[in-house]
């Protein structure tokens, strides 16, 4: 079973006058690191509220077809039902977070569910130093940094253990060492076994942990692969995605006739694959 | 002009957000605050619009002291756009949104509509005019609120971070309504993260770090400088970091901020031509 299946699934919100999602078809399984793209307003987010949920039962709209999570209906099972299923993390920290302490922040979901006090306890510590946030514990999060804050927003979503971690844009509003800190995190997890949903524009970023992009324009998905097979294609220029630059030099590269073979993904990639060419 | 002089502030008198920003922006600039989450470039901008007042130091705007201007006063020659839309966007529509900048600035209805079309088919949101803010995704709200700020285009124009959740074609479509605005004589500054987006678009480049300026002066100087990159949080961009690779096998390969033409030039000089 996958672990999401979206069944010609398409969804438009109240007062809007197109859809926001046209008959998504996909599995997604477990284990793997799905990075969702395309232009704003393509439906990312809201392909990413289906998942848990949230769309159609908080957000309301018209829908047709289904979404299974964990083989659960997301029309007919509560939204609560999805919490522990997907955890979601989302591009503002600070609307998130809403206790006092990182240790409360942590528990408050597990508590909700009625997870029993020592269990929450063992969490919580595990958490603590999954995430490094030894440090943070006596902070208020309001006196944290956006980059510690959605730390402590990724340790409140994993306390409700999710089988996928789904992350709306976590880090647009990081500094670029605090993203990258994050996005570690993010790899991290998903090589412990999470199946990882991450919707991003900076490709630069992120191509290189994913084991799948998707593509999204329009309210449809027009591509789904690997990540060197998708980031190659010209549709990327076309409906206008931030291809790595080291890809978008082996693109100019191939138009002038120099093949570099693989398609690389980061700035180094690119400068092992010009080595290799001068020692054939 | 605006000027600065050692400026100070502090939020809650314990931690000093600013503590002695001088700094000058001249009539028809175009420049990029950089620095790590927390160094003040937020607060800094602030104080340009008269949002926040200096605990210590001046503002001056076009020679006047800020301290004896009202906020209205100040806000009809500097427009900011906030970092997140939703502590600007108030109204049921679009449409309401960036119109209602335009009237309370005196334009007529007429003019404000024109207006009103025309930025946001600038900004990529055409047949958004009778949306809901809050139906939007966060990058199209986003664009809302700078369509607000630009539609007025004040003489000053201060944007932080406008390129969040914005893909290469919006970001390109928002530096060429900037640059034009910045050759009718309008002021940009804009506070962000995105390296690419100020090595392509701005001359100068203000980095900050704890409260402080710790560099100014051309984009390229400021960007190749080891300290900054450090001390504001950078990621270096990827093709300085393929050409840092090149460089161990390849010495020929220049030391210096790299555009992706020229790392393709070089990469044609290795492999002998094409």
């Amino acid at each position: 079973m996958a672990l999401i299946e979206f069944a010609d699934f398409s969804f438009k919100y109240l007062g809007a006058d197109s859809l926001a999602l046209k008959r998504i078809k996909l599995t997604i399984d477990e284990g793997e690191y799905v990075v969702i793209t395309g232009p704003s307003g393509c439906g990312k987010t809201t392909f990413c509220r289906a998942i848990n949920a949230l769309v159609p039962q908080f957000h309301r709209g018209y829908v047709a077809g289904n979404v299974y999570t964990d083989g659960k209906n997301t029309r007919e099972n509560e939204v609560a039902t999805f919490a522990s299923v997907a955890g979601l993390v989302f591009q503002n920290p600070e609307n998130q977070l809403v206790t006092l302490d990182v240790e409360k922040e942590i528990a408050f979901g597990p508590e909700n569910l009625g997870v029993a006090p020592n269990e929450i306890r063992r969490r919580v510590e595990e958490l603590i130093e999954l995430l490094d946030l030894e440090e943070l514990r006596e902070k208020h999060p309001h006196e944290m940094s956006g980059g510690e804050q959605q730390r402590v927003a990724i340790a409140a979503t994993l306390a409700l253990k999710p089988k996928v971690l789904v992350a709306d844009e976590p880090t647009s509003n990081l500094d670029p060492q605090s993203a990258e800190a994050i996005l570690k995190i993010i790899a991290h997890l998903n090589k412990r076994g999470m199946a990882v949903v991450l919707v991003e524009h900076r490709l630069d970023l992120v191509a290189k942990d994913a084991s799948r992009i998707i593509l999204m324009n329009k309210g449809r998905i027009v591509a789904d692969g690997n990540p060197r097979e998708i980031l190659a294609m010209d549709l990327c220029e076309e409906i206008g995605v931030g291809v790595p630059k080291a890809t978008q030099v082996y693109k100019r590269l191939r138009t002038r006739g120099v093949e570099l073979g693989t398609v690389p993904l980061t700035g180094v990639e690119l400068a092992e694959l010009v080595q290799e060419a001068t020692s054939r | 002009m605006i000027i600065l002089e050692d400026v100070h502030y502090s939020y809650d008198g314990v931690y000093t957000a600013l503590r002695g920003i001088s700094l000058q922006v001249d009539d028809g600039e175009r420049f990029a605050v950089i620095g790590a989450n927390g160094a003040g470039k937020t607060t800094m901008i602030k104080h340009m619009n008269g949002l926040l007042r200096p605990q210590k130091g001046r503002v001056i705007l076009d020679g006047q002291d800020t301290k004896f201007m009202s906020v209205a006063e100040i806000a009809r020659e500097v427009g900011l756009v906030f970092q997140n839309p939703d502590h600007q966007l108030f109204l049921d529509s679009v449409k309401k949104e960036v119109e209602f900048g335009l009237r309370n600035i005196g334009f007529t209805e007429s003019e404000a509509e024109q207006r009103r079309q025309k930025t946001l088919a600038s900004l990529g949101l055409e047949g958004f005019a009778e949306r809901s803010p809050f139906t939007l995704s966060g990058g199209e709200r986003k664009r809302v609120a700078l369509a607000s700020v630009l539609s007025t285009e004040p003489r000053f124009l201060a944007l932080d971070e406008p390129t969040i959740g914005q893909d290469a074609h919006q970001k390109n479509q928002l530096a060429q309504m900037l640059a034009e605005m910045n050759k009718r004589g309008r002021t940009v500054v804009v506070v962000t993260h995105d390296i690419e987006f100020v090595i392509e678009n701005f001359p100068r480049t203000v980095a900050m770090a704890d409260g402080q300026i710790i560099a100014d002066g051309s984009t390229s100087m400021v960007l190749s400088n080891d300290e900054v990159i450090e001390r504001c949080a950078l990621a270096p961009p990827q093709m300085t970091l393929a050409a840092r690779a090149l460089r161990n096998v390849f010495p020929e390969v220049g030391q210096r901020l790299t555009l992706l033409s020229e790392l393709e030039e070089t990469i044609i000089g290795i492999l002998g031509g094409a």
